[in-house]
């Protein structure tokens, strides 16, 4: 399934791209599969998201999906239906947190 | 022709200016990494071209980048432009942003904790790369400074990085407080007559010294006197804001602490106050003439609540004598309403013939002086607010 993703500016420019990512994701759609997805196609982004070795999620990042804050829930949680058909993306957000 | 690089690492981006022996015209390359906080960069002395630069957020954690052409392009080590991002077995690259404290059962199993801001004992967690120090003999070699503090070596040019361990594991690890900054390993310095010698400083643990090669290191802080600790004289605990040597006399050592300005000529076995006629002895950066090793240079700092020069007045002060006798240095620098700050990492000094001196601000200013600090100009001043500054002598 072709699913879409939306980064932060920092993490666009370190990825080299200028808009949503799209991604190719077999099974069942979770916060885990959809970020081991990206990190594999865009290596540069390990330990930005989340840590290297616990994949915590990092502190001021959260999960959108379907406008619906999903930061929270277990990464292995299945992810809405609208993002496993790419109507809606998949939103990795930096948090507002100053300067 | 021979030419000055300057790296200056910001709160909001990285800049690199250049400028040809006369250093009085400067070219100002635009915001690298413009956003991110860029807390060093330096380039190697085996390899001019090679730069190493570190950039991390709070929101996005560390990265490590790296230049092959002097600063023009860069790249992650671990993912080199225009390559696959995963290797043949299908293993993504970029681990260059990797850094993992040993938990091998064989060294790093007992350093669970070092101490937090109220004594209690607190997990070890990495924050971001304070300082990055390459080898002076082999471009794919370089060292991580670390909050919190620990030394990384990465021998394969940034891609990987592994804990030289047996510092934390110094038995005093578990005591080790961090300073107002954070408890960061901020200042490496290899000895260029020993590649088995290396001098690192913590705040707030001191300054620790290896002669194996970083198998095993002892503290070397005797003869530090820090009032605002519970034993002024202890082994380990004081902050230790900067080192600095001179190549031809890697046995001398020069130190900026929390306050007094110290010296050391038996490698750090003792040290003695150099502050003499200073109107203040605190203060962050601290850096030797490269020419002259008895020719030091302090920006002092009027205490450690208050983060700006005595009087308004932002003075480089010069020692020639190798400590106690200092002359303020005023020609070219604001001396009235100055209330800048001047980081630990944010001088430099340069090997021209004249010896330049380098400086940058929490103000965003770098100035420069060509005459080995008897006058200064700004050579850029409106930055974001500067934390490091390093100098490249090209040939």
């Amino acid at each position: 399934m072709m699913i879409r993703i939306t980064l932060p500016p920092h993490l666009r420019k370190l990825a080299h791209v200028d808009a949503e990512v799209k991604l190719d994701v077999e099974g069942q759609l979770t916060q885990r599969s959809v970020l081991d997805a990206l990190e594999a196609r865009y290596p540069m982004l390990r330990g930005t998201i989340r840590d290297h070795v616990t994949q915590q999620r990092r502190a001021f990042v959260r999960f959108f999906a379907c406008g619906e804050d999903v930061s929270h829930e277990s990464p292995d949680a299945p992810l809405p239906d609208a993002i496993t058909t790419g109507a809606e993306p998949f939103m990795i957000v930096g948090a507002i947190a100053g300067g | 022709m021979s030419g000055v690089r300057v790296l200056v690492g910001t709160r909001k981006g990285a800049f690199i200016l250049t400028s040809d022996g006369k250093r009085e015209k400067w070219e100002v390359s635009a915001p690298h990494f413009a956003g991110w906080e860029m807390y060093h960069l330096k380039g190697s002395p085996a390899d001019p071209n090679r730069i190493y630069a570190s950039q991390s957020s709070s929101w996005f954690g560390q990265i490590i980048q790296r230049s092959d052409d002097g600063g023009k392009t860069w790249h992650q080590p671990g993912t080199p432009p225009g390559e696959p991002t995963t290797t043949p077995d299908g293993t993504p690259k970029a681990e260059s942003n990797k850094f993992v404290y040993d938990t091998s059962p064989e060294t790093g199993k007992p350093l669970t904790t070092h101490q937090w801001y109220d004594g209690t004992p607190h997990p070890w967690e990495f924050k971001r790369v304070w300082h990055l120090e390459p080898s002076l003999s082999d471009p794919d070699t370089v060292y991580a400074g670390i909050e919190d503090a620990a030394l990384f070596r990465s021998t394969d040019g940034g891609q990987t990085w592994k804990e030289l361990s047996g510092l934390r594991g110094h038995g005093s690890g578990p005591a080790w407080q961090p300073g107002a900054g954070g408890m960061c390993l901020h200042t490496i310095l290899l000895d260029p007559s020993n590649s088995n010698r290396i001098f690192i400083a913590i705040s707030s643990a001191g300054a620790f010294r290896t002669d194996d090669g970083g198998k095993t290191w002892q503290p070397i802080n005797r003869g530090l006197h820090s009032q605002y600790i519970p034993n002024p004289t202890a082994e380990v605990g004081h902050c230790v804001h900067r080192i600095a040597m001179h190549r031809s006399r890697p046995g001398v050592l020069f130190m900026q602490k929390h306050w007094d300005v110290m010296r050391t000529d038996d490698a750090g076995e003792s040290w003695r106050e150099i502050s003499g006629n200073l109107p203040t002895d605190f203060g962050f950066a601290i850096d030797v003439h490269a020419h002259e090793p008895d020719t030091i240079y302090v920006v002092p700092i009027k205490s450690d609540s208050e983060h700006f020069p005595p009087d308004g007045k932002l003075r480089v002060y010069r020692s020639r004598t190798g400590g106690n006798e200092w002359e303020a240095l005023t020609k070219g620098l604001p001396q009235s309403d100055c209330y800048v700050n001047v980081l630990r990492d944010a001088m430099a000094v340069d090997s021209l013939d004249r010896c330049g001196v380098y400086f940058g601000t929490t103000g965003g200013q770098v100035y420069a002086s060509a005459d080995a600090g008897d006058s200064w100009a700004p050579i850029v001043r409106d930055l974001p607010t500067v934390v490091s500054v390093e100098v490249q002598t090209l040939s």
